[in-house]
Order: structure tokens, then sequence, then C-alpha cells
């Protein structure tokens, strides 16, 4: 698994208290880990500052809710993790 | 300082759009002024300390909503790392700071400070949620800032 899995699973099981073995990079932030809105924020505070990023939350929930993309392309962590690193990426550029 | 209405900021001292900062000074009100200090304490009046969390995080939203020229509104989130150093008394002058510490999508961090008379009293790092103004919420706040002397950013 990749370094930026490594790290976000450790930002979520700390930030919301879930066990670290129950999070994979097929778990879905909302449907399987139970993360509400509110939570989420505290992981993308937490994952803004650990990868010196800031991740598009508002124009992601803007797509799901407007159906222009599915919520898996955001919040299944395996595509959470790509996001990001496509994010660190570009700022590296 | 209105406690029982929780209008925690006198007046805005300092706002630094370029260092992301503000600083404000509130004075605490006599205790036969204000009924808070009917329970906390009888015969030993001492601010609560969740009204001087509640006045470092109002700084840190005025702070907000100043840099971010009343886009959104900042909503008290999470509180980390509070620590009350010191008793506050009525009459007490607190020097109220608020920086900003980052600002991401949909939510933006702050540390803040009360001291008085340069003597550290309490600290904290707060977060709020930024989201679209309530109904009427804009108008108020507006209103408030004009209150204080806070000017946001221009344009």
């Amino acid at each position: 698994m990749s370094a930026t899995f490594e790290t976000v699973a450790g930002i979520i099981s700390e930030t919301c208290d879930i066990p670290r073995e129950k999070i994979t990079p097929q778990s879905h932030a909302i449907d399987d880990l139970g993360i509400d809105s509110l939570a989420f924020l505290d992981i993308a505070f937490a994952i803004d500052k650990a990868f010196g990023i800031k991740l598009p939350l508002e124009q992601w929930t803007q797509e799901v809710n407007e159906g222009k993309a599915p919520a898996e392309q955001y919040f299944v962590l395996e595509n959470l993790c790509l996001r990001i690193d496509e994010l660190v990426a570009a700022k590296a550029a | 300082m209105r406690l029982e209405y929780f209008d925690m900021i006198d007046t805005v001292v300092a706002f630094s759009p370029a260092e992301n900062r503000i600083e404000t000074r509130s004075t605490v009100p006599a205790a036969p002024a204000s009924p808070v200090f009917e329970g906390h304490f009888p015969g030993r009046p001492l601010v609560p300390g969740v009204l001087l969390t509640e006045t470092m995080a109002q700084a840190s939203g005025y702070l907000l909503l100043a840099l971010n020229r009343l886009e959104q509104m900042p909503f008290l989130m999470t509180i980390d790392k509070a620590r009350f150093r010191t008793f506050v008394e009525p009459d007490a002058v607190l020097d109220v700071a608020a920086e900003l510490v980052i600002e991401g999508s949909g939510y933006a961090a702050t540390r803040a400070r009360i001291a008085i008379a340069g003597k550290a009293v309490c600290d904290a790092e707060l977060r709020f949620r930024l989201m679209p103004f309530p109904a009427d919420m804009r108008a108020l706040m507006e209103r408030r800032m004009a209150a204080i002397g806070l000017v946001p950013e221009p344009a």
C-alpha cells in the first residue's frame, strides 16, 4: 500500500477513533467508516497539513451533489489518495 | 463585553490582512452588571472558561470574516489545546488576539490568545466550518463588525 494511504489511514484512525485495521484502501469514508461531514473537515485539516495541499472539498461536494461525479471518486480511500497524490504533484510542478 | 448576550469583543485595535492577524480589546463588566457572576461564583466572581473560549472564537471569527470579506460565515467546529492559565475577574481589560493558521476548503484554523497587561490568560487552537451565510446573518455580522470598528480587507 502507498505511503499516502498509510498516512491518510493513520489520520482517519486518530481523528475519528476508528481502529486502524478497519481502514482499507477500498473503504468508503462515509458509507463504510461512518465519517460525517464535520469529521471529514477535521480529516481534511490534518491531510492539508501533512501534505501541504488544500483538498478542494467544497468543489468535490458540489460535484457529487450535482451528480457530476460519483462520491466514490473522492471518498473511497484509494481514490482519495490518488487525488492527494495529484495535488501534491501539481504543487511540486 | 456583555457576557450574557455573548457580545464579547468591544473594539478592534489592529487588523492586519498581510499578517492574517487581528488584535482586539474587551473590558469585563463589573460584577453587579452581569448575572453571570451571580452564579460563577457567589462572592468570588470569575469569568467562566467557556466564555473566554467564546471570546477567542469571536476574535477569530471576526478575523475570518474580514479576511474573506464576508463571503462565508465561520462556525466554531473544534477546540484544541485550550489552556486557562490564570483567573479573570470583573473589570479586567482583555487583549484578545487571533491569527490564521490555515485556510482550507470549507474550514479555517486559527490560534488565539487572551492577555491582561501582557500576562497570558488563555490560549487555544480553533477550527471553524466556513458556510454560506444563513438568512439575514450577513447583515447582522456587518453591523457587528462596524460596531467594533472592523473594516474588511478591500476587494
